[in-house]
């Protein structure tokens, strides 16, 4: 069976649906309202420098947050027997399901002054403001992504076969140097693609912060959104960048893996 | 160790299900704010009474339905054909998928939107039911693929040649043999399809024209508006769907686990 024919009506669909609109942010990014070659969408994008930054530094710490709670998770996991290991899957994955909106609201009511967080903190005499603040936005983008980077950090454990770990322990090993020495390497796969699963959607993400951050101007996602609607061309360029800086991101961490991959 | 490993597994899953755990308690709440005044179901008369809800209810499964079937229908054909595919044409096909899963859901949308802008303007329509339609299967599709890919590698043709040997026209062999072979992985390429397309926001947020609602659309709406307590019975019973939808998920897994160890 040699059949190619079947594919054709996708790639169409592809071309027309994906490979074109981008060329179309291409074409706005490098004209003008008027439809003229020229930079100064970027020149008007390099106002929100700022912004971008902080977006990739903010989508950074929540990534780093996210592997480091979600890493003892994955293990953990992976060591189970295979109906508590089903179980526990179904567990991190229902919230995953939950529309993104309706779980930053929860968070939002959590959060909110005279909330059930605030009113027990002020029973213990500790008063603060719990929301509005970039703590409250990282907090909300770890709850949002975490079970993106669990999955694929114990789907990736999980083939590691015991006897490698057993075989590191009778060599001498403590759990320490099992987990640098055997665990680790063997679940960069894992850590890559969770990595990737998490650092796309919290870099270019929006709402996020308007909800729980209150403002619209400290994610780069919600000024894509603020301008483009008015500002085809600037919010092109801007959208340009960051696919961008996020496909340079995803090079380096792939460069880094197949590193890894030689060197264990 | 192993208790420490439980307890922190615990915490975190307390993490995940304490804010939809507080959202639905005060969903039965008889007050507008977050401090208890007493058990009602009144705000899940008023959500089943809210005619805008329900309507964009019914879009939203609408919308899902038909996305994530002709999404499922291209990306299986575009799974059986790049399959056939050889050398640099393969990468390229892959590749192409690729982009759209990468790339950020804002660009995907804002990129889409300028299409959709552009072709309204040349063919005279205006975006809504349809070009969202068109924007969730573009969204879907490229998942279909990767998941039907990896069962048709596995795939042993000479049952196929088997089927047409023992009197099956090539249509009748296709039907018999392939697709029942690809069964699994066309449906866990639906099930995909349809939750990304259930709990889409950003593409639909984009490509929706100005008068068409889902039911993401209409939570984010309330939740921009004001807090109302019927976002609480909402989230209640999306949760309870959920739950559902994972329960029949994982019984079908079950089911299939058992009927490969029969054949072993």
């Amino acid at each position: 069976m040699r059949l190619k024919k079947p594919s054709i009506p996708y790639i169409a669909w592809m071309v027309i649906f994906t490979i074109l609109p981008i060329a179309l942010i291409l074409y706005y990014a490098f004209t003008d309202d008027r439809g003229a070659f020229g930079f100064q969408a970027f020149i008007n994008a390099f106002g929100y420098t700022g912004v971008f930054l902080k977006s990739l530094w903010i989508a950074f710490i929540s990534t780093l947050i996210c592997l480091v709670l979600a890493y003892p998770i994955g293990y953990f996991m992976s060591r189970q027997k295979k109906s508590v290991q089903n179980v526990l899957t179904m567990l991190f994955m229902i919230p995953m399901w939950m529309n993104f909106l309706l779980r930053i609201y929860a968070w939002m009511t959590l959060l909110q002054n005279d909330g059930p967080i605030d009113t027990m903190l002020s029973l213990l005499g500790i008063h603060t403001t719990l929301i509005g603040n970039q703590g409250a936005v990282i907090l909300g983008m770890v709850y949002e992504y975490l079970p993106f980077m669990i999955l694929p950090l114990y789907t990736v454990m999980s083939k590691i076969d015991t006897r490698l770990i057993e075989a590191a322990e009778d060599l001498g090993c403590n759990r320490l140097l099992v987990m640098r020495k055997v665990v680790l390497p063997l679940s960069i796969p894992g850590i890559i693609s969770g990595v990737t699963m998490v650092f796309v959607p919290t870099a270019s993400t929006f709402l996020v912060a308007q909800y729980l951050g209150g403002t619209d101007d400290l994610m780069i996602g919600d000024v894509i959104d603020k301008i483009f609607w008015s500002d085809h061309n600037t919010g092109s360029a801007i959208a340009l960048v960051l696919m961008v800086a996020i496909l340079i991101f995803l090079i380096i961490l792939n460069l880094f893996g197949d590193e890894e991959a030689i060197a264990a | 160790m192993k208790k420490l490993y439980k307890v922190y597994t615990g915490l975190i899953l307390f993490f995940m299900y304490m804010p939809i755990i507080v959202l639905i308690a005060f969903s039965f709440n008889d007050g507008k704010t977050t401090v208890w005044k007493g058990f009602t179901l009144r705000w899940y008369v008023d959500l089943f009474r809210d005619a805008r809800i329900m309507s964009s209810l019914w879009n939203t499964l609408a919308i899902a339905i038909l996305a994530s079937v002709i999404a499922t229908v291209l990306g299986t054909m575009a799974a059986i054909g790049i399959n056939n595919f050889r050398g640099k044409k393969k990468i390229l096909v892959q590749n192409v998928s690729n982009i759209s899963i990468l790339s950020p859901d804002i660009v995907t949308g804002v990129s889409l939107m300028l299409m959709f802008t552009l072709a309204g303007i040349a063919f005279h329509f205006q975006m809504g039911f349809w070009t969202v339609l068109m924007a969730h299967i573009t969204l879907c599709a490229p998942y279909v693929v990767l998941s039907v890919l990896p069962r048709i590698r596995h795939m042993d043709y000479s049952t196929y040649e088997a089927a047409l040997d023992l009197g099956c026209n090539q249509w009748q062999a296709f039907r018999k043999v392939v697709v029942h072979e690809l069964m699994p992985g066309i449906f866990t390429g639906f099930l995909m399809s349809f939750t990304y397309s259930l709990d889409d926001f950003v593409i639909t947020y984009f490509t929706r024209g100005s008068s068409f609602q889902t039911l993401s659309i209409q939570i984010y709406t309330m939740t921009h508006q004001r807090i109302s307590p019927k976002i609480n019975a909402l989230s209640a019973l999306m949760f309870i769907a959920v739950i559902i939808l994972m329960l029949i998920i994982n019984f079908r897994d079950r089911k299939e686990e058992k009927k490969l160890g029969e054949r072993a």
